[in-house]
């Protein structure tokens, strides 16, 4: 590609929107129909926001139950449904779309395209996620109980002894899985085809490098798991034993396959959140990101060893010694790029010139939560104290603490973030602090104590403990309504914003914004960039990395 | 300068204070440090990988804190130009590197010593099912079943909780002191985990495998666990408490047990009739030990996964149906075949008992089969007939 005249948006004034016939019949089609990154990112963000608050009421039912020993609320059954579909959705309905939803928004308008490469493929990408959750919540209706066993499935529980609703969850994960593998084709797509001219790969925004990582290990593990959910679908109709040791099977051959497509699914959740804090930094510290070469190849070391710690999920399963000490070896050795971003992510910050707008502050509560859940992955690393941490709440509390202050908290970063350039108005900063605060501290009194519950011995998964374990949870049950309920802040804030009553958003929104996306007027045009514009990057000047220069003429 | 250190030592001297407060709950919400030798060196990896991670915390967090005071835009602080050093990533990658290296050795030093189960003095197989444990002395021949002991009442809420609510059992696995005992777990139906947190034994149970676990308890005394493997409704309601006695007590009980088996073979051959008092008595106490986590003290069940026993078609219905039921369990769903867990008179009792509670033996409402007794001698025969 020739590197093309650098062009001002001669065509803005006529393309403001999506075609909309009027009506209630005109609105449907225009969601159902739309092929629009935008319109596409807008649907992701809306379901997971949907099955956020549903899988977090879910949570709230299981903190209520476990307020206080004994049987209470919800019988053992009907608390294990919970478990299991809270972590589910919360993992496929609610982590996954929001980051794919944040890549259908961003990355066209960071590479300085029009589009997604493939448009249709995005709108059939999206459309099937929404009957896989219908599919997915029609097992509350299915008589003989929803899903029991966990959302990690094991069998033999999940086969020979699952109700008669596994049948739906294992098609509703096919879906899922296939929406995946469409959005990850069509996100590699984009990233190699649609850069501006002029942009190379080592200079592209960190959060597409995030995101081009993330597609190919989706690529690589989805049909992992759809093979092992196909395989319990044949062990439960179809007289195979893949997993029935009674039939010349292994129910460890379930968990190694599970953990395989488990393993790396852990950084597709939190790569992209590497990317958005990647992108916050800079911005709030009015500083380039420290180490971007190092940031890229740690990130496609930690993609490259998520395939190969698969083993430290099951070392209680027994594993042979060999296999124990290669796979805690390689586990560990995972701290070591995680240990560069984090450096990095430091050195950034460090000598800028920080303010602490609600983005920045979501972004340093990842950096030091996120970091202390990397703190108890290590420690879970270590074999022999693995097996007394193993399915305790210490690993509850690990989990929680990087999905949630990790993946979580930085999606809520991004919308803060990006959300004045969606819709052209400012969120209402008091109430975006209120919900920092309010989430921040109300998250540490959550899942804190599950740290001391797990080392006195309460295991996971029960819905009633010993009497010993009591103050805890109800400090734990207490921070957890907080939380879920700070969010309908957030909820509200968004709201707002979406209908203008925030003071208007300038082009660039953010004084430090650096990035093609800030040279568009906010909100963009339709189709983001009609004309691509020129990259231009010199390293060595701190002004120059900024494009707009070049772009506002 | 001088006041960085300042800052430094004051934020140094808060980090102590904290730290001494948690060592001072620690005693009730860290890991035990145990009572075998395994378990202590899994304590000190433990805390020593803890008080490493404490070190590099306080080091990432200091720089990160004193960046977010010091480096404030509101300070009038303006951005450094540098973003890149070859130098200082090459640091933080091999420092970290050497600290990873430092940690695996001794954790490798403990696996293996883990891993050494040779030599044992004695061997005792496990066998988790849904939801209870199963104990096998494999050198001398003692076998029996452990379930939860707290009563539904308690769970329900309808009698105070005991200081070991939900762990506490009807019969505890009994071993000796300084002798080597090796566990070999396996599991009848789905996957449990056989989980001692005073022994340092976590050892998944799977159906058709045996995985292989050992300990040497120091010190006699009652050390109680769960299942840590999600196992189905009752998951949190099949505790595990092992005691520990010096080798002649244990030796007594080892007797004891073997005149308990004796004892039992002969009341079988005597198969003398029971009266309707002795089963009720009986029933009551098998149904609140094997049956209540799914079918509830109610007799309501749980429907539909779990049905109810008050008015059951079955428990009303034909005697042999109901045997057959108990004995083989149903295919499909998660009613066990009870066959081999439970005695002839066990069976018999819990048959009389559910045949005769809830209203269940009203014969002008279920016609003539409802109620009636059930006697040991009966299941006997019924297991005979099936096994030809």
């Amino acid at each position: 590609m020739t590197p093309t005249r650098v062009s001002k948006h001669h065509d803005d004034d006529h393309d403001h929107g999506a075609h909309q016939e009027p009506g209630f019949l005109g609105f449907v089609k225009r969601w159902v129909f739309t092929t629009n990154h935008k319109d596409i990112g807008t649907l992701y963000l809306t379901i997971a926001m949907v099955n956020f608050l549903l899988a977090g009421a879910m949570a709230l039912l299981i903190r209520s139950e476990l307020f206080l020993p004994g049987h209470r609320l919800i019988a053992p059954d009907f608390f294990n449904t919970m478990t299991t579909m809270h972590g589910l959705i919360m993992v496929f309905g609610v982590v996954m779309p929001v980051f794919v939803g944040l890549a259908n928004w961003q990355i066209p308008m960071m590479l300085g395209a029009p589009d997604m490469a493939l448009p249709r493929l995005n709108n059939w990408s999206f459309w099937l996620l929404p009957f896989a959750f219908t599919i997915l919540l029609s097992t509350f209706f299915i008589s003989g109980s929803a899903p029991n066993y966990g959302w990690t499935f094991y069998a033999p529980l999940s086969t020979k002894y699952g109700p008669p609703s596994t049948d739906f969850m294992i098609f509703a994960i096919h879906i899922m899985g296939m929406s995946s593998i469409l959005g990850s084709i069509n996100i590699i797509a984009t990233i190699l085809n649609m850069r501006a001219p002029g942009m190379k790969l080592m200079q592209m925004p960190m959060f597409v490098w995030t995101w081009l990582i993330t597609a190919f290990l989706l690529l690589a593990i989805m049909p992992v798991l759809a093979g092992t959910v196909t395989m319990m679908l044949t062990d439960r109709h179809f007289g195979t034993s893949f997993f029935d040791a009674a039939g010349g099977g292994d129910p460890i051959l379930f968990q190694h396959l599970f953990w395989f497509f488990g393993h790396p699914e852990v950084y597709v959740l939190i790569l992209p959140a590497f990317g958005v804090i990647s992108e916050i930094l800079p911005t709030f510290s009015r500083k380039k990101l420290f180490g971007y070469h190092f940031m890229v190849y740690a990130t496609a070391a930690i993609a490259f060893l998520s395939y190969i710690v698969w083993v430290h999920h099951m070392f209680t399963a027994g594993v042979p010694i060999q296999a124990a000490l290669i796979f805690m070896y390689s586990t560990m050795l995972i701290a070591v790029p995680t240990g560069i971003k984090i450096f990095n992510w430091v050195a950034t910050i460090f000598k800028g010139s920080i303010t602490f707008e609600t983005p920045m502050l979501f972004a340093i509560a990842f950096l030091f939560m996120f970091t202390l859940g990397g703190f108890s992955g290590l420690m879970l690393a270590i074999v022999p104290a693995d097996y007394q941490y193993q399915d305790t709440y210490f690993v509850v509390a690990h989990f929680h603490y990087v999905l949630v202050p990790g993946a979580i908290f930085s999606a809520i970063a991004a919308v803060y973030y990006w959300i004045p350039k969606w819709t052209g108005h400012m969120y209402n900063e008091t109430l975006g602090k209120l919900h920092f605060w309010l989430s921040t501290i109300s998250l540490n009194i959550t899942f804190f104590p599950m740290h001391f519950l797990g080392l006195a011995g309460m295991p996971r998964r029960i819905p009633d403990y010993a009497l010993q374990f009591t103050d805890f949870n109800q400090i734990a049950t207490v921070g957890a309504f907080i939380f879920g309920f700070s969010h309908l802040i957030f909820l509200y804030n968004i709201i707002q914003t979406v209908r203008g009553k925030g003071k208007k958003a300038t082009k660039r929104v953010w004084e430090g914004a650096h990035g093609f996306e800030w040279t568009l007027p906010s909100p963009p045009p339709y189709h983001s960039f009609l004309t691509p514009p020129v990259f231009v990057e010199e390293a060595s000047s701190h002004e120059a990395w900024d494009v707009s220069d070049h772009h506002e003429k | 300068m001088h006041t960085i250190i300042r800052k430094c030592c004051r934020w140094m001297s808060w980090m102590l204070l904290l730290c001494g407060v948690g060592s001072a709950f620690a005693s009730k919400y860290n890991m035990p440090v145990g009572v075998t030798p395994i378990s202590r060196e899994i304590y000190t990896l433990h805390m020593t990988i803890f008080w490493i991670v404490v070190a590099i915390g306080i080091l990432v967090f200091g720089v990160l804190i004193y960046a977010l005071i010091n480096h404030r835009k509101s300070q009038g602080h303006v951005a450094a130009k540098f973003h890149s050093s070859l130098k200082v990533e090459l640091i933080w990658t091999i420092i970290p590197f050497l600290i990873l290296i430092a940690m695996a050795i001794p954790a490798t030093r403990v696996l293996m010593l883990m891993e050494d189960d040779s030599d044992a003095d004695l061997n005792i197989k496990i066998t988790g099912y849904q939801w209870k444990w199963k104990y096998d002395y494999l050198d001398e021949n003692i076998s029996f079943f452990s379930n939860l002991a707290t009563t539904q009442d308690q769970i329900q809420g309808k009698a105070p909780k005991g200081e070991n609510y939900l762990l506490e059992v009807d019969k505890p696995i009994v071993v000796p002191t300084h002798k080597k005992i090796r566990f070999l777990v396996t599991a009848n139906d789905v996957i449990h985990s056989w989980w001692v947190p005073e022994l340092g034994v976590k050892r998944d149970a799977i159906p058709g495998f045996i995985h292989e676990a050992w300990a040497k308890i120091e010190k006699p005394g009652t050390y109680r666990g769960q299942c840590a493997e999600l196992c189905g409704v009752g998951h949190g309601f099949m505790p595990i408490v092992v005691v520990a006695l010096d080798e002649p007590d244990y030796k007594k009980w080892v007797a004891e047990q073997k005149g308990v088996a004796l004892k039992q073979a002969n009341a079988l051959e005597e198969n003398k009739p029971l009266t309707k008092a002795e089963l009720m008595e009986a029933g009551q106490k098998v149904y609140g030990a094997t049956c209540t986590v799914c079918h509830q003290a109610t007799g309501m069940g749980m429907p539909p996964a779990f049905p109810a026993l008050k008015g059951s078609k079955i428990v009303t219905g034909d005697v042999a149906k109901q045997l057959s039921i108990v004995l083989h369990g149903v295919k499909g769903t998660a009613m066990q075949a009870f066959g081999e867990q439970l005695t002839d008179k066990d069976i018999a009792a819990v048959v009389t008992y559910q045949r005769n509670s809830w209203g269940n033996d009203d014969q002008a409402k279920f016609g003539k089969a409802a109620g009636g007794l059930v006697q040991p001698s009966e299941v006997a025969a019924a297991r005979k007939a099936s096994s030809n």
